[in-house]
């Protein structure tokens, strides 16, 4: 999230695209609400289903899914046709000016490709996806936006097909609906306007779905609403610390704080930082970034202590290493699983068996490893693997080992909310009988692993057994008793590992063992550790920040900056600096996040990004910092599939080619899989209906918890499959009736509920019907079989070329009375 | 202590149906084993172990469709028909709260109640044949000054508890349709809405059948005799009070 829950309630127009709040997050709905209540918002819903949050819209438009960029390309096109984008915001604050090299082609050019395609590689070299750069190094510019190498016009001619015509032919919403919807967005390009948007997997599940979230920033930027109260694009996350956990560098390519991993070429700490560190030679660009050796020395002397020194490189050669080109994803892991590549693997907190797309595939991937450790609450889908349907257990050998864990309300700790917020919390009750809390598994995990590399040594002991662990006292065997979690959240702050007698920056004097106020502080010469440079001021010396519980709301926006505490450094809206014009004042005075106090040289309001002066007066720097040329990307070079989104259809359609761009039907930089198991369809009458998964209010993910919780799983006791009232009528299925659900990669039954909220539509000539899913149901629980399975076993092994998330929302299905 | 209610505002419900869990939950109800029937709206009616319940509706037409959420449970009428049938005062209405709650110990199971509602709501522990069961807006929270735990959980204000009065002039400030202010004595639990009614399925214009006073006064003199007999007899009685 760019902004926070609370914030919500500060929009004029909500847009819900690729989200369900009012099922999926209900108390997200609770702002949205109160912006209809109390301002009289309006809230859009864009949707393949008419779900619980449609039902609270203002407007609600059908769409096929997987066409959302046609959607929001259709969009773009009506802003810049009718001139409703925010003229100043977009000339100062953005790159729509900027020249874009003369042989930079579009997909228009270039059946459907943009230019530097490899298709052996099946992906691009980006030699001239750049800007044109002045006899100064920074990008030449057209302030008046008519130069046809510039951003702005590429996008006009980019997006030029997207006609209303071509959009309802497309994604088969009505054309009136469209240019309603059109209407209502785009009126918010006005500085006392803002628009917010919330999205989650009903985006990224695709093989598209980084440009689907591209797409909307672009017309955010257009709009002029990021960095606004009520504004901003934000990712409402599927679980409770699903943001703290990447924020931890969960993912495998991130390290903590969104440090990248090192690659095999990365060979020495030089290296590392000369690749990593982002340059600038825009004077105005604060380009944050330039600070990545301070934050990835701090990391090291974090977790390798004294033992980390300039002389040997802060013990960087320790830190694992992909090869170049390694993705290790989660759909490639499964893949390497079930090609006998793995041999062992860890299940911590997560349900595989039934969560992965392409169940059954995941499910024979896990009968090929040697040996499974599940840490869970419940014995579930994966742990007894090796008992599921169709599995036969005399000819598996994995060894599965079961540890039971604490509940997060059974341990002390923080999580991390989609607006950035790290809350603490307390510890409850504590956790039945030999369940342990995460961290003293892996406290234990440890002490075994080290004590083993101490007595047989191995090929590279030196990483495991110099690794800091200082979380607590140890008992006679050199082990800590318990984990005191206060000491990991204070290494993950940061402290100073050594005087500094007076600091570059603020010429203050800090004492050795002091935490680090503030990530402005930290060094790259080994004199501060921190563990996490974008917690760097959640654990001061003046307490646990997270642990605050104050109601002052200043702004009153309802951004309570005294309650627990918001990375980076307690803002609660980011790039907030592109809130005031060039002088520094709001926008919008109504909704200021934060003001240019001139007489006093500061910033008030909200913690803004970075102290320096707004743009247009002396020192004024630009205000998205994060970015090496200090403005919103339009322009988006860094993605795998190109710089702008443009719609190619999902893996598996109902259609013999993408209508826009004949020669390339899908996304042509993703990967393909080649199992067996990995076999798809289009255009294909076998399987002649769109399905989709999704979840629904009553359940959590697999439903491991939930479907324990009677009283959830009495209010949704089965599988479901819902449908139109005209396929049901062609398929002589009754509400109620069990149904067989089938795609080419597996089957399973469902409980059919017929229902006028989902409606065929007319697509390129077609009738497109959908059948919608939950994903929350499993063979283990409850025992009787009566909840039914996983829909991810009709779910294709495909993922985003970006990020490699799976294409769970658009994929081909057939259903039959069962 | 005035009058309490709750308020309940269907058009920012969102379906979420934490009431119905945070009801059972306080109430420490046992689960239903139920199946899915073709619809999400479970389980399929009230029960003694079910005290309220969120009604999905859909309406479609040329315009679209639209989904309603609307929570059901016992009204807490201002004349409560159920007190009025009661032949041994298990139903009562507080003085101070005008909650209208039970008492078990009391309940002889005659199911008088049931049908004396005018909204359908008394229901019986014991797999329906047992002694009454209903929402009691959680009288025992309210009297130790807190909020009842449907109103307390639900995340978008959709139901709100507080003093009556304050509760109706609010809901007429945002300019909502009333239903309940005046129907049957003023109900305990009114309902802010946009649209008639009838398109929410509540009753329009619930009225107590005249019999209720009737029969309410022949059972309790046949209770006050106080023989060994009377509570079979009763119990025929009140059954055949309520066939219709
Ligand atoms: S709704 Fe029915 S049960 Fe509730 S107080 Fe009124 S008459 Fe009694
Ligand atoms: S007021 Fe109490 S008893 Fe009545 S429905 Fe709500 S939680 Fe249940
Ligand atoms: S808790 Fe509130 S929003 Fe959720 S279903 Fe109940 S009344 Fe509606």
């Amino acid at each position: 999230m760019t902004n926070q829950y609370t914030d919500l309630k500060n929009a004029d127009v909500i847009l819900i695209m690729g989200g369900n709040p009012a099922e999926n997050h209900p108390v997200a709905m609770k702002w949205i609400m109160r912006a209809k209540e109390q301002r009289g918002a309006k809230l859009v819903v864009v949707d393949p289903r008419f779900t619980r949050t449609a039902a609270k819209a203002d407007l609600y438009v059908p769409i096929r899914s997987g066409t959302d960029i046609v959607f929001l390309g259709g969009l773009i096109k009506y802003i810049i046709d009718n001139n409703l984008y925010f003229k100043d915001y977009v000339l100062n604050y953005t790159d729509a000016s900027f020249l874009v090299d003369p042989n930079f082609k579009l997909p228009d050019e270039l059946d459907g490709v943009f230019s530097g395609y490899d298709e052996k590689k099946r992906a691009y070299d980006k030699a001239t996806w750049k800007f044109q750069l002045d006899e100064n190094g920074i990008p030449k510019k057209d302030p008046t936006l008519q130069d046809p190498h510039c951003v702005f016009q590429l996008l006009r001619k980019i997006y030029s097909r997207y006609t209303l015509d071509v959009v309802s032919n497309i994604t088969g919403a009505p054309k009136d609906k469209i240019e309603e919807c059109y209407k209502i967005l785009a009126s918010t390009g006005k500085p006392d306007k803002v628009m917010t948007e919330c999205y989650a997997m009903g985006w990224t599940q695709h093989t598209v779905g980084a440009q689907n979230i591209r797409a909307m920033s672009i017309i955010q930027l257009l709009l002029g609403n990021m960095g606004m109260a009520g504004g901003g694009i934000n990712a409402l996350r599927g679980e409770s610390n699903v943001q703290g956990s990447t924020d931890a560098g969960l993912l495998f390519h991130i390290l903590t704080g969104y440090n990248p991993t090192p690659v095999a070429s990365d060979v020495d700490l030089k290296t590392y930082i000369e690749k990593y560190t982002p340059k600038t030679k825009e004077p105005k660009s604060l380009n944050w970034l330039s600070n990545r050796p301070k934050y990835i020395v701090s990391y090291l002397k974090a977790i390798y202590g004294d033992k980390a020194t300039k002389e040997n490189d802060y013990c960087y050669s320790y830190l694992p290493k992909r090869d170049d080109t390694q993705n290790c994803s989660w759909l490639m892991i499964f893949d390497q699983m079930y090609k006998g590549k793995i041999k062992g693997f860890f299940a911590w907190g997560q349900n595989p068996a039934c969560s992965g797309a392409n169940s059954n595939k995941t499910r024979q991937a896990l009968a090929k490893l040697d040996w499974l450790v599940c840490v869970n609450l419940w014995d579930n889908e994966t742990s007894s693997f090796w008992k599921g349907p169709g599995m036969d257990s005399k000819k598996i050998k994995t060894e599965v080992f079961f540890l039971p864990c604490a509940a997060s309300v059974e341990k002390e700790g923080s999580v991390t909310n989609s607006g950035r917020i790290a809350q603490w919390r307390y510890k409850a009750v504590n956790p039945p009988g030999k369940c342990m809390p995460d961290a003293e598994i892996i406290n234990e995990l440890y002490f075994r692993v080290k004590k083993l590399y101490e007595k047989e040594k191995g090929a590279f002991p030196d990483p495991i057994l110099h690794l800091t662990w200082d979380y607590g006292e140890k008992d006679k065997n050199g082990k800590i008793k318990h984990v005191d979690v206060h000491k990991v959240a204070k290494e993950i702050n940061g402290y100073f590992t050594a005087d500094v007698p007076e600091h570059p920056n603020d010429k203050k004097a800090y004492k050795k063992g002091q935490q680090v106020p503030s990530f402005a502080l930290l060094l790259d010469d080994g004199r501060t550790a921190c563990g996490n440079w974008i917690y760097c001021g959640s654990y001061t010396d003046a307490g646990n920040m997270m642990a605050r519980r104050g109601k002052e709301d200043p702004t009153g926006l309802g951004l309570f900056p005294n309650w627990a505490w918001s990375w980076p450094v307690n803002r609660r809206i980011i790039y907030n600096r592109a809130s005031v014009d060039p002088q520094g004042n709001p926008w919008d005075p109504k909704r200021a996040v934060i003001k240019w106090d001139a007489a006093n040289k500061k910033w008030v309001g909200d913690i803004a990004d970075g102290p320096q002066p707004p743009l247009a007066l002396e020192g004024g720097k630009l205000p998205f910092i994060m970015k090496p040329l200090g403005v919103g990307a339009i322009f988006g070079p860094g993605m795998a599939d190109g710089p702008f989104p443009v719609h190619y259809e999902p893996l598996e359609c109902p259609f013999q080619e993408n209508p826009l761009y004949k020669k390339h039907r899908i996304n042509p930089t993703v990967k393909l899989f080649d199992a067996d198991t990995d076999v798809f369809v289009y255009c294909d009458t076998r399987y002649p209906y769109v399905g989709t998964t999704y979840r629904v209010t009553e359940h959590w993910q697999t439903g491991v918890m939930t479907r324990h919780t009677d009283w959830l799983r009495e209010l949704e006791p089965q599988i479901f499959a819902e449908i139109d009232p005209v396929l049901a009528k062609e398929k002589g299925i009754k509400s109620g009736d069990k149904v067989i659900v089938s795609s080419a990669r597996g089957k399973l039954w469902a409980i059919a509920i017929i229902t006028p909220r989902l409606q065929p539509m007319k697509v390129l000539g077609q009738t497109i019907h959908i059948v919608g899913l939950p994903w929350h149901y499993g063979w283990k629980f409850p025992e009787d079989g009566s909840g039914g399975d996983s829909a991810n076993l009709l779910t294709p092994t495909i993922g985003d070329p970006n990020t490699m998330i799976p294409e769970s929302k658009a994929f081909m299905v057939n259903i039959e009375k069962a | 202590m005035a009058r309490k209610g709750l308020l309940i505002t269907p058009d920012i419900c969102v379906g979420c149906r934490a009431c119905q869990v945070a009801c059972k939950e306080w109430n420490q109800l046992p689960a239903t084993k139920t199946k899915n029937n073709g619809t999400h709206e479970n389980p399929p009616d009230l029960d003694g172990n079910n005290f309220n319940k969120i009604r999905f509706i859909e309406h479609a037409d040329q315009k679209g469709v639209k989904w309603l959420f609307v929570s059901q449970r016992c009204m807490h009428c201002g004349e409560p028909a159920c007190v009025q049938i009661c032949p041994v005062g298990a139903l009562i209405k507080d003085k101070d709260t005008g909650i209208v709650y039970y008492d078990k110990n009391k309940c002889i199971a005659c199911h008088a109640c049931k049908s004396a509602c005018p909204f359908d709501i008394p229901r019986y522990d014991q797999g329906g044949k047992g002694k009454i069961a209903k929402c009691h807006l959680c009288i025992d929270r309210v009297r130790a000054g807190l909020t009842p735990a449907c109103a307390k959980t639900c995340p978008t204000g959709a139901i709100r508890y507080g003093d009556r009065d304050a509760l109706l002039k609010e809901a007429k400030a945002k300019k909502y349709k009333i239903y309940g202010e005046t129907e049957l004595g003023g109900l305990g639990v009114i309902f802010a809405l946009t649209d008639s009614p009838k398109i929410y399925k509540l009753a329009e214009s619930p009225k107590i059948s005249e019999s209720v006073a009737f029969w309410g006064s022949v059972l309790r003199t046949l209770v006050g005799r106080g023989d060994s007999t009377a509570s079979t007899f009763v119990r025929y009685l009140a059954h055949k009070s309520t066939e219709k």
